[in-house]
């Protein structure tokens, strides 16, 4: 299936041959040859169509194409928690995901709220592998209170900012974030969650918690905080505000009040959202704890319906890593997150796909086009001409087992481990250059 | 899905520990196996363990209440000679830790006290660790009492020795569902046709969460009793058979089990409802109480808290068998400890 000529990173072009290509932003679902150079897509055009020569070739007969992935929401724990991950080890577990663009989110030690560290992170030092476009703090440490130097980060290379993990409840701050994320055509990413109300909770509040006994969160503490900004949104003309990983059936109506208003308002969704519900969690299973936790069957349904009407914009995974003593606790003190890169695809095809009948171009488009337009990456999530050459090939009828002893991610904590998917990345090509490809 | 991995149960780390400095030794060895041994660290609880009573088969819990009520603590029965039985309590108890105490001790067995307060706990041991710990030191049983919901099933999955849980926060507390059961069973002739009433505070109630599991399965029909922030609908969707309302005459009416529940002013403190409100609403008078069959009788878990949930009439009335509940714990912890150690005969 594979056929290569010359070594790996030392090509300046790269002939991607006999493939199925699918670019919902160029609005092509047809069988096209690729062609990379220097680094950008220098042709596309109908089988065997291509001239001229290429340093190297790719076989990609039986295969989809795609313009590269972008994760939105991923914590890669650098700086200060490198015993949960990596930038080099969360980049590779990307690439292996078919991710060609992450963006990171601030809630590090100490928290990314200066330009310095804005840099830090992009530095060829890290060692990463894909594209790491850092999410920056919207306030100082995250604390909810003064503004973060927004022009700064977004001239350092931020691509938006939030307080992931800790909302901005303050409706002054969030407004104020909002006006000044306008001025700089800088989205504003809320984790929207009443945290007055969801202290010491640990899961969604429905039969499944009163069963185990556990305190529990109310769909409506993240229906009410999304209904806040995206109001807010409407005030205030020219800002942006995206959604993170958004879970619960109201919260979707607000995000939909905001699109119909023509307010630019987005919203990402998690696979783990739109794969298990709350029952999910079984006996204390903390593979299974993350914030915002896994919710009804009703908001999953309403999730797939979002997914599929065009409301949600991307799919994102939230890769929260975390190390094996933090998850081997009672299910109230265990971190929250799981990992979710390598599985995402997989997922997508499985239950959206082969269960849901979404097509594959909406599911591509929202692992391309979808982020690339939330954050405004320009160049990227197309394979149009002059686009940077980041590709994702995938096999969307593979069949495959996913083993979490053998993620590329320095933590395993996933409940997703020994689940049979569909659907598996078979190389990830970043820049022009094959940075993963599966053996 | 969790970890499906979990083939071959964890080994015991040391056999006969007979010093001290060995049993810690062990203990500093065993928190590594963990992380080296991934596909291990996930098992099925060991048998004889009783996390709950949601999980268990309906003719284990008859067994049980057959054996408790064949236990008697003033005839010990050296059936746990040479076991050794931890009682490890993160959470204040009075009744359950006695009681535990003395249907090991009337078993035979040798019993130790592990809390909190005084233990390497404090300075910061995991539940898994400590676990570990006891299991190298030579525990054959762990009774367990924990303040978070689904500890002792942490600790079951890690070790291979029964795991008895004594109350998880608001989860279950098995024991107590059982000894209440076997009360129940004394007064009446059997469950069949019975109707039960929970009133006070279900939302934080391991002890309610259990009894609905037990009584449900043999037929009782269950009216939950209390105001929406204690007893929130959602209380309803916990097994088939029961029903919540408002209103303390409905529940009472016709019923022949009256179950209360402690209310902690400390929670009434954070609530929209007021302790005086409480009281006019759902306090059990002896008045109330005739709305109740004849024949009725009142259960209380305890601690009471006279004057609150109950009159000190009703508590100290002819239908009240709340000091009967505590005097069957022992027999029924006794079944329960003989069960977790398979000397149920």
């Amino acid at each position: 299936m594979l056929t290569v000529k010359g070594h790996r990173g030392e090509n300046t072009s790269l002939l991607i041959k006999g493939g199925h290509l699918i670019d919902p932003a160029a609005k092509i679902d047809a069988p096209m040859d690729l062609l990379l150079r220097d680094g950008r897509v220098s042709e596309v055009a109908p089988p065997n169509k291509l001239r001229g020569s290429s340093d190297e070739k790719f076989d990609a007969k039986g295969l989809i194409v795609a313009p590269g992935f972008i994760d939105l929401h991923v914590h890669l724990r650098e700086p200060g928690q490198a015993y949960k991950e990596t930038i080099a080890s969360g980049t590779a577990a990307a690439a292996a995901g078919g991710f060609t663009t992450v963006c990171t989110m601030p809630n590090t030690q100490p928290v990314v709220d200066t330009a310095e560290w804005v840099s830090w992170l992009r530095q060829p030092e890290r060692g990463a592998v894909v594209n790491v476009f850092p999410i920056a703090a919207a306030t100082r440490g995250s604390k909810g209170g003064t503004l973060t130097d927004f022009a700064a980060l977004q001239r350092a290379g931020a691509v938006a900012v939030t307080d992931d993990g800790k909302p901005i409840l303050d409706d002054d701050v969030m407004r104020m974030a909002l006006r000044l994320g306008a001025e700089l055509n800088f989205p504003v990413v809320q984790h929207a969650e009443d945290t007055r109300v969801t202290e010491n909770c640990s899961m969604h509040a429905g039969p499944t918690s009163f069963r185990l006994g556990l305190r529990a969160m109310p769909a409506s503490a993240e229906a009410t905080v999304v209904d806040r900004d995206v109001a807010q949104a409407q005030q205030v003309p020219e800002s942006r505000l995206h959604v993170a990983h958004l879970s619960t059936a109201d919260a979707l109506k607000a995000v939909r009040r905001g699109k119909r208003a023509k307010a630019r308002v987005t919203c990402e969704v998690t696979p783990h959202h739109f794969t298990l519900i709350d029952e999910s969690v079984g006996e204390y299973d903390t593979n299974f704890k993350m914030n915002p936790p896994l919710r009804s069957a009703a908001d999953r349904e309403a999730i797939l319906v979002a997914l599929a009407d065009g409301t949600v914009d991307a799919i994102a995974t939230d890769h929260a890593p975390h190390a094996r003593h933090e998850k081997a606790v009672e299910f109230e003190r265990a971190a929250f997150g799981i990992t979710g890169l390598e599985t995402a695809l997989a997922l997508a095809i499985t239950r959206l796909h082969r269960d849901h009948r979404i097509g594959l171009m909406r599911i591509v488009e929202l692992f391309t086009s979808g982020p690339a337009h939330v954050f405004d990456l320009g160049g990227r999530g197309s394979l149009a001409r002059g686009s940077f050459a980041d590709v994702t090939v995938f096999d969307p009828k593979k069949r495959w087992t996913f083993e979490a002893a053998k993620s590329r991610s320095a933590s395993h904590n996933t409940p997703f481990d020994g689940w049979q998917l569909t659907g598996k990345v078979v190389a990830t090509i970043v820049g022009g250059k094959i940075v993963y490809r599966c053996e | 899905m969790s970890e499906p991995g979990g083939g071959t149960r964890r080994t015991p780390f040391l056999f006969a520990v007979t010093t001290l400095a060995a049993g810690v030794l062990a203990a500093y060895h065993a928190p590594f196996a963990l992380f080296f041994h991934e596909s291990a660290s996930m098992n099925t609880p060991a048998r004889g363990s009783l996390l709950g009573i949601e999980h268990l088969d309906t003719k284990e819990i008859e067994g049980l209440l057959k054996l408790a009520r064949r236990m008697n603590p003033q005839k010990p029965r050296p059936l746990l000679r040479g076991k050794r039985v931890v009682l490890l309590f993160y959470e204040a108890s009075t009744r359950t830790r006695t009681s535990f105490e003395f249907a090991a001790k009337a078993l035979g067995a040798t019993t130790t006290l592990v809390q909190s307060s005084g233990s390497s706990i404090e300075k910061g041991e995991s539940v898994i660790d400590t676990g570990y710990t006891l299991r190298a030191a030579g525990a054959d049983c762990i009774v367990i009492r924990h303040p978070s919901a689904g500890a002792p099933h942490l600790m079951a999955t890690h070790l291979d020795i029964p795991i008895v849980n004594a109350g998880d926060g608001m989860h279950e507390h098995p024991s107590q569902a059982l000894l209440d059961a076997v009360t129940i069973l004394k007064h009446k002739r059997s469950f069949k046709g019975l109707q039960a009433a929970i009133i006070g505070d279900i939302f934080h109630s391991r002890v309610a969460r259990s009894a609905c599991h037990l009584l449900t399965r043999f037929g009782v029909k269950i009216t939950l009793c209390g105001p929406p922030e204690f007893v929130p609908e959602v209380a309803a969707t916990l097994v088939p058979g029961l029903r919540v309302t408002r209103h303390i005459e409905d529940a009472l009416r016709g019923t022949d089990v009256v179950m209360l529940l402690r209310v902690q002013k400390e929670r009434l403190a954070g609530q929209k409802i007021r302790v005086q409100d409480y009281i006019a609403r759902y306090q059990m008078t002896a008045a109330r109480l005739k709305l109740a069959k004849r024949d009725a009788i009142v259960m209380h878990p305890g601690p009471i808290i006279r004057g609150l949930e109950l009159t000190a009439e009703v508590a100290d009335g002819l239908q009240s068998v709340i000091v009967d509940e505590v005097h069957n714990g022992v027999p029924t912890r006794m079944a329960i400890l003989a069960r977790a150690l398979g000397k149920a005969r």
